[in-house]
């Protein structure tokens, strides 16, 4: 909301200091986010008069005009359609400077000199106003500065408001919150009546029960058909951020931003027989003031006649009943709805009105009157015309509600505030702010919100309106005495930290990338799988969640490369969503691509490869503390190359991947070259197992190495499993210290030397006993994998 | 010429040959042409053994005496030349130990897990548990349940994204307190950070983000325990003597609802571009725990009390680590990350 303050002063004394003002309003709850000026800064712009305007001789759209400013008159040149003579407007003289940075120099205009110029509300910075020369009033000073006389000056005071407070979305609210805070008067205007010229009423019926209890409504007769309002409501309605658009308009929108009350206007002419407020039926349709069909829910409430609805009762009128420049007959609407009748209606349909955002929040129920009144007078005075009575539907037996009454306890008060707050001051604080508070014991009281308050209900309101008064800034912190806690911490869990450290210390970088990713590129990497879609995505990039963190990690890299970034290294800690069963899953993932090492004097320049992301997941694997759980399986994975993708698997379950980026895929991705990358669900695959030390061998061991010859299909882990197998207890360890394919070796084959680690931890092994496990190992090798001993 | 004579001629020639000896290997040489066994010095000693027992005498001393001079030279020599050689191959092996280090360079964190990282670890060491939830939510969590009712205006303030069910990203960690409050207890004491989502995107905003939330419910708890929490809080994070403000606000979770600031930590809340010359940057809101929100969970609010606040971990980061554009966060440039170590 946009406060003007000088409109503001008119209800309550704001002092001088509006920084201060402002300052006062935000630590009371009104958060003011910028104070600006009524107009950009200007100078030597004045009140001036036409006196004279003759047709130019050579130009048919522009005039000559004769101009006084209170001290000579000018000779000006003027293009504007308004410009006659008796019209007072602004004059730029010369030397002036306009928003924008034109400044006014002396000219020549098709041969003519003209010394200044006339200024429209625009070439002002008023806004779009109604076009031509700004029409000041006849009443408006010649020679004034124009600042002084549009008090330009006026401070704007931007009030972002929280939705409780709906009582503050007028002048009056703002007013009566000034009045509160500063400790100062309200001055409210004496509500004047206009005493009826004509008997008309219009046929009203009220169907909606308590959603609409209260239905004010009057004829006005016989106004200015395309009456324009007054400047000075002109410009209260723009520095509030509103359009003026007719008198009619302009005068419902005033009441409503000067009491909060919203109110609506029809042309009778387009009124069928009577106003019904009742909810709509299944379906029914209604087109609304901006053009939209909608098609209505039964909870919504409508405003119809006997034809069918005219509008979204309390949100917004409907095209066919508006006010246009040819309407004479008006019927002023203005009712009480029940907040819930109204919260979340206009939502649905995408609507958030000036009317609904107040209706939602509560209007007074006792304003109705007030309000009607108000624009009968206005509309009158400047558009002409003759009201009707006004007419006051109500539901039988309704009454304007009360709020209910609060159970107030001082010692609750302290107790929430952690702070002894006075008696007096809390009393006091209550009543300021129009509450009824009556005693109900010892520090007890009964208080009765004020009619306008719709956020008030429970003792926890009454505390914090109390201590808003008082200020925020006056409570001291104390520090809180908590119970001792000792809760239960599993030490099977590997903290997230400890993984993110462990990659960062091996060269990644951490990312953090989208849950929700582009789903073209998710489908590159995962073609057969359906991702949950979000119903409301930000954009088409964003739209489905991910299945894996590949997807984010990929764009990264791809987006790193378009950066010129030759290595990236990136590891990610977070969640996949799965589309069927709605889980979630917790992930970490990494990617490498580009050399191995950052260019470097001491190591050639190599790319990285499998087995050097593999050492990495490795290492996250021993974490665990359990590493001999672990298998990489040859698996295939539709975003990985089939011959370099490794399932993980623990204990026969898969927890993860490893693998080359499929040729195509990069290509598909933009990428401008490969990534090895893995996946790990943490918690199945990093759950550590809690240590158990094992006795140390205090005799030495026998190393004994070993090549030999398999087929190529022949892996790696098949050999150390099938030698563990015959190896027995005392083969402690294998380690593959070569591998080699070339001349020595048949096609297709390819040699493994091994070193055979040997040790018993309760005596020195003898070599005839190394040589016996060798033989066993040799064997067997041989018998089930057609292992050959390489000769020396 | 006499036995003595022709020894210390003999003495004063091996003495010069080895002062000029250069090398180990040469001086070894020497040592054994004297004094190896078919040496010099040992030839004369055995000759002794002709001699009668006084000449034997005699000469027996003189030899011995030459040996031991010889040997001692043949010693001195020997370290000399040992240290000479040590000295060069020293020389010979050493580095430019500017040359930088081999082998690979350390990553690093992103600027969000760092902040995050300090925020828990300042929490953790007053006592508080980390609390984690899913990032999908139902309804009652993320909104009913913290009162929020479904055609509440306050559902404006959260711009929220759906999925076709009716589930939804989460606004706000606070579910996850629901969720803690729904199995634990009071005395509750819980920070729950994690990603949450908005469907909002321009200059100052992302669609996801990352908040931290606490949560403290015990007998007793007020509105004062709260502003010191914040304050020391926020004196841990910054390292600074930063200010606290409170200003009413309006959350319908808690109540009284309020907005936290603290005094620029750009400026020390002089005004500065940071602070758009207010003096003050706005951190998060909090409150005392709305009494519907502890009834939702089974809490009576006639017993206990509790205070909750929220933050953004990436305002904070910007704050404490100078970035300017909360953006660059989820862009993933390295050339941003590597900043953070």
């Amino acid at each position: 909301m946009q406060i003007s303050t000088s409109w503001l002063a008119e209800w309550v004394d704001v002092g001088s200091d509006v920084p201060a003002l402002a300052h006062a309003l935000t630590m009371a709850g009104l958060e003011i986010e910028g104070i600006t000026l009524a107009a950009p800064a200007l100078g030597g712009v004045v009140v001036a008069e036409v006196r004279h305007v003759e047709r130019h001789p050579d130009a048919e759209k522009l005039h000559v005009c004769r101009v006084f400013d209170g001290e000579q008159e000018w000779q000006i040149v003027c293009g504007a359609q308004n410009v006659r003579a008796g019209l007072k407007a602004p004059l730029a003289r010369i030397g002036a400077e306009l928003p924008g940075g034109l400044k006014i120099k002396a000219a020549k205009l098709r041969g003519v000199e003209s010394s200044g110029m006339l200024c429209s509300a625009k070439e002002l910075g008023l806004g779009d106003d109604l076009p031509g020369l700004l029409e000041l009033p006849e009443a408006a000073v010649v020679g004034q500065d124009i600042v002084r006389a549009l008090t330009l000056d006026d401070h704007i005071l931007a009030l972002n408001l929280t939705p409780n407070r709906g009582d503050c979305m007028s002048m009056l609210g703002v007013a009566r919150e000034v009045a509160t805070v500063r400790s100062v008067p309200l001055y409210v205007p004496v509500a004047s009546t206009v005493e009826p010229a004509i008997q008309d009423i219009f046929p009203v019926r009220l169907e909606a029960g308590t959603a609409c209890p209260k239905f004010l409504s009057r004829v006005i007769r016989g106004i200015r058909p395309g009456a324009r309002s007054p400047l000075w409501l002109r410009e209260r309605l723009r520095r509030a951020g509103l359009r003026p658009i007719s008198a009619v308009v302009d005068v419902t929108n005033y009441v409503m931003l000067e009491l909060g009350q919203p109110m609506h206007a029809y042309d009778i002419r387009n009124l069928d027989g009577a106003i019904v407020v009742r909810h709509a039926t299944p379906a029914e349709k209604l087109t609304l003031l901006d053009g939209r069909a909608i098609e209505l829910q039964a909870d919504v409430l409508v405003i119809a006649d006997l034809a069918g609805p005219l509008g979204l009762a309390g949100v917004m009128g409907g095209s066919a009943s508006g006010i246009s420049d040819e309407t004479t007959e008006v019927l002023l609407e203005v009712a009480y709805f029940s907040p819930a009748a109204i919260a979340g209606r206009g939502r649905r349909y995408g609507l958030v009105t000036d009317a609904s955002q107040r209706f939602e929040r509560g209007v007074d129920p006792h304003l109705q009157e007030r309000a009607i009144e108000r624009a009968t007078q206005l509309l009158i005075e400047i558009a002409g015309g003759y009201a009707g009575p006004v007419s006051a539907i109500k539901l039988a037996g309704w009454q304007e509600p009360e709020h209910r009454e609060i159970h107030l306890r001082h010692a609750r008060v302290n107790r929430v505030l952690g702070m002894a707050v006075d008696e007096a001051e809390l009393v006091g604080s209550l009543k300021r702010l129009g509450m009824r508070v009556s005693e109900a014991g010892q520090g007890e009281w009964r208080v009765r919100p004020p009619s306008w308050r719709f956020d008030i209900a429970i003792e926890e309101d009454l505390i914090e309106e109390v201590v808003r008064i008082h200020g925020y800034d006056k409570v001291e912190g104390r520090d809180a005495l908590v119970r001792q806690v000792i809760t239960a911490t599993t030490e099977t869990r590997i903290a997230a930290e400890r993984l993110a450290d462990l990659l960062a210390a091996r060269g990644y970088q951490e990312a953090v990338t989208y849950s929700f990713v582009d789903p073209a590129l998710q489908q590159v990497l995962f073609p057969q799988v359906t991702a949950l879609a979000i119903k409301n995505p930000i954009s088409a990039e964003l739209a489905v969640m991910r299945l894996s963190l590949w997807p984010g990690l990929v764009q990264a890299l791809r987006e790193n490369q378009r950066r010129q970034q030759p290595r990236v290294r990136l590891f990610e800690l977070g969640r996949s969503f799965s589309a069927e069963q709605g889980t979630e899953t917790e992930l970490i993932a990494g990617l490498a691509a580009g050399p191995r090492l950052p260019e470097q004097w001491g190591e050639p320049t190599t790319a990285i490869d499998f087995y050097d992301v593999k050492a990495d997941v490795s290492a996250l694997l021993r974490l665990t503390g359990d590493p001999e759980a672990f298998r990489f399986e040859a698996g295939s994975h539709p975003a990985l190359h089939p011959g370099q993708t490794a399932r993980i698997v623990r204990n026969g379950r898969p927890v993860g991947w490893i693998g080359a980026l499929h040729p195509e895929r990069v290509r598909a991705l933009g990428l401008t070259y490969t990534a090895i990358v893995f996946e790990l669900e943490v918690e199945s695959a990093l759950a550590a197992i809690v240590p158990a030390a094992v006795e140390i061998s205090k005799f030495p061991g026998i190393r004994r190495d070993l090549a030999v010859i398999v087929s190529e299909e022949i892996t790696y882990s098949a050999i150390t499993e099938a030698a563990k197998l015959s190896g027995g207890s005392l083969l402690k360890r294998i380690t593959a210290f070569d591998v080699y394919r070339g001349q020595g070796i048949d096609k297709g084959k390819k040699s493994i030397a091994l070193a055979l680690n040997l040790k018993d931890t309760s005596r020195t092994l003898t070599d005839s006993e190394a040589d016996a496990i060798v033989t066993r190992v040799v064997d067997h090798l041989g018998s089930e994998l057609g292992a050959k001993i390489r000769d020396k | 010429m006499s036995e003595s004579a022709d020894l210390n001629a003999l003495i004063a020639e091996a003495r010069s040959e080895i002062e000029q000896c250069a090398d180990l290997a040469f001086l070894d040489l020497i040592r054994v042409r004297l004094l190896g066994k078919k040496g010099e010095i040992t030839d004369r000693l055995k000759a002794l053994g002709a001699m009668d027992p006084e000449t034997r005498r005699a000469a027996g001393a003189t030899i011995n005496a030459a040996k031991d001079q010889i040997a001692a030279a043949l010693g001195q020599r020997k370290e000399v030349l040992e240290a000479q050689e040590l000295a060069d191959r020293l020389s010979k092996d050493s580095l430019d130990v500017t040359l930088p280090g081999r082998g690979q360079p350390p990553g690093g964190l992103h600027p969000v897990t760092r902040a995050r990282r300090r925020i828990e670890q300042i929490f953790r060491q007053a006592g508080f548990i980390v609390a984690d939830g899913p990032e999908i939510e139902d309804d009652w969590h993320n909104f009913e349940a913290l009162n929020i009712p479904a055609d509440h205006p306050a559902r404006a303030m959260h711009d929220t994204f759906y999925f076709p069910d009716g589930r939804l990203l989460r606004t706000h960690t606070s579910p996850v307190q629901i969720r803690a409050m729904q199995t634990q207890a009071p005395p509750l004491k819980i920070i729950s950070p994690g990603r949450v989502y908005r469907c909002d995107s321009d200059m100052t905003h992302t669609p996801m983000f990352h908040q931290v939330e606490g949560l403290v419910v015990d007998e007793g708890i007020s509105f004062a325990n709260l502003k010191a929490a914040l304050q020391s809080f926020l004196r841990a994070f910054f390292e600074a003597s930063v200010s606290i403000r409170l200003r009413p606000s309006y959350f319908p979770f808690t109540e009284p609802s309020a907005e936290f600031d603290i005094s620029c930590v750009a400026c020390s809340g002089q005004g500065c571009r940071v602070c758009k010359q207010t003096g003050w940057l706005e951190v998060g809101g909090c409150g005392m725990v709305h009494p519907n929100v502890l009834r939702a969970v089974n809490i009576d609010p006639e017993k206990y009390t509790g205070y909750a606040f929220g933050m953004g971990v990436e305002r904070l980061a910007m704050l404490r680590y100078k970035v300017g554009d909360i953006r660059l966060y989820f862009e993933n440039d390295l050339r941003f990350l590597r900043q953070f170590a």
